[in-house]
């Protein structure tokens, strides 16, 4: 099949690829950028690792096609910080234990971002609800919800 | 696995994308949010040899109140925007009670009103309500537009009144008549997870509490939403008591819905959720007359 010629902004840079319709926006980060803080658990929605913002939204990388993202600004996990300079966020999670294998947590992180701006007194109970749409086998949550208690007790 | 290779079109009008679903109608997809045909693709379940990407058309996603009091949605309107929007806040409250147990806020970000209606999944949340709201949905196709009730939209499993060769371009909601109330209620293993099973009600009572019309809408527990008419039947004409909403939602468990068993829950709970929600529902309904 033909291949298009596609424009997306990531991270604030700006990146012309020839690709073909069906590649995933995931796999276009991952290989034709090569991003690879996201990542990709189930390729159908519901696990959350593939999250990244799409114009600020987060959204499942794995349920759109990269076509779809011409024009369009993306931030993935590389985004937030370095490890000299974290985000606030991951700042919380290095110092909550919130992260074990770290596959989920990029996905969790851009799920987050958006969130603790627009909510900044949560309850437990709203950020559960607000983690619902990522999976992580490895730490339980608990301390992944202390982490951003203690973020959002931060900035509140 | 990745999806088989596909032709694209991204049409930017209306009359485009109806002029290529007529043409290519045998083996062509529309991508609405995409958040349920692109599982299916990348599983390799669906193969369509075209993809015509509404995202870009113009005109279709709109969210406007008209002048008789009803609501236009347009096929294109982003779940997370109805869930946000102060004139659903306002105009339909069950639908904006309900967003927020649609699939995940990341899911909504894409997730269409159009999209989750035509996909007809029997746990989908959007079908119910529109049955419960006696939603229109207007059918387009190259030279022809055509309204059908969200009732009449669902015959089967997957399968809609929609032809292969129209779009769902809009979305009509009724006004909701004075003294009414609504109440969505669903059961699922983890927030966000597909139903195990769920309810919408509408009731209106007169102002002696006579119950003057009921809508009572079954999610998952039937190949599509199950309105049980016999229940609503018992409610109309009477005073409403919790003893009445009982006997109705033990009537429409028993009598009007067909729950299958799966590895998530049996019939027999479904069933058992299907008459409790019903409850739930007509009474949480009532309680905000």
């Amino acid at each position: 099949m033909e291949k298009l010629t596609i424009l997306t902004t990531i991270n604030g840079k700006d990146y012309a690829k020839e690709v073909e319709p069906r590649l995933l926006l995931s796999d276009y980060i991952r290989h034709e950028v090569g991003l690879t803080g996201t990542h990709v658990g189930c390729e159908h929605g519901v696990c959350g690792a593939c999250t990244i913002l799409l114009n600020g939204e987060p959204v499942r990388s794995c349920l759109m096609f990269a076509v779809q993202a011409h024009s369009q600004s993306v931030e993935t996990v590389e985004s937030l910080g370095t490890p000299d300079e974290m985000h606030p966020l991951q700042k919380a999670f290095h110092e909550a234990h919130a992260l074990q294998c770290g596959y989920c947590t990029p996905g969790i992180l851009m799920t987050l971002k958006p969130w603790i701006e627009e909510n900044k007194n949560p309850t437990e109970h709203e950020i559960r609800e607000a983690l619902s749409g990522n999976l992580c086998r490895c730490t339980g949550y608990q301390h992944i919800v202390d982490a951003v208690k203690a973020v959002t007790a931060q900035s509140g | 696995m990745k999806p088989a290779p596909f032709a694209y079109q991204s049409p930017k009008t209306l009359v485009e994308a109806l002029q290529l679903i007529a043409e290519h109608s045998d083996d062509a997809k529309l991508l609405a949010g995409g958040q349920s045909l692109i599982p299916v693709m990348n599983f390799r379940l669906a193969q369509p040899g075209m993809l015509i990407d509404l995202n870009q058309t113009e005109g279709l996603d709109t969210l406007t109140l008209a002048a008789d009091g009803s609501l236009e949605i347009g096929c294109m309107v982003r779940q997370s925007t109805l869930e946000k929007s102060m004139l659903i806040k306002e105009h339909a409250p069950l639908i904006h009670e309900t967003m927020p147990w649609v699939a995940h806020s990341q899911i909504r970000n894409r997730g269409t009103i159009g999209g989750s209606l035509v996909h007809a999944d029997p746990a989908g949340e959007l079908p119910v309500l529109m049955v419960a709201l006696q939603a229109e949905f207007e059918l387009q196709k190259v030279g022809q537009s055509r309204r059908v009730s969200a009732e009449a939209f669902y015959i089967d499993l997957f399968e809609t009144e929609l032809q292969d060769d129209e779009i769902l371009t809009k979305i009509i909601i009724p006004p909701v008549p004075a003294r009414s109330g609504s109440s969505f209620h669903e059961v699922a293993r983890r927030h966000g997870d597909y139903a195990m099973a769920g309810v919408a009600a509408v009731v209106s009572l007169d102002a002696s509490g006579t119950c003057t019309a009921c809508r009572l809408v079954y999610l998952n527990v039937g190949p599509k939403p199950m309105l049980a008419t016999g229940a609503a039947d018992m409610l109309i004409g009477q005073p409403i008591t919790p003893e009445l909403i009982t006997q109705a939602a033990e009537h429409a468990a028993e009598h009007e819905i067909e729950p299958n068993g799966d590895i998530h829950a049996s019939a027999d709970y479904r069933r058992h959720l299907a008459k409790v929600l019903g409850q739930r529902a007509l009474n949480g309904a009532v309680q905000k007359i």
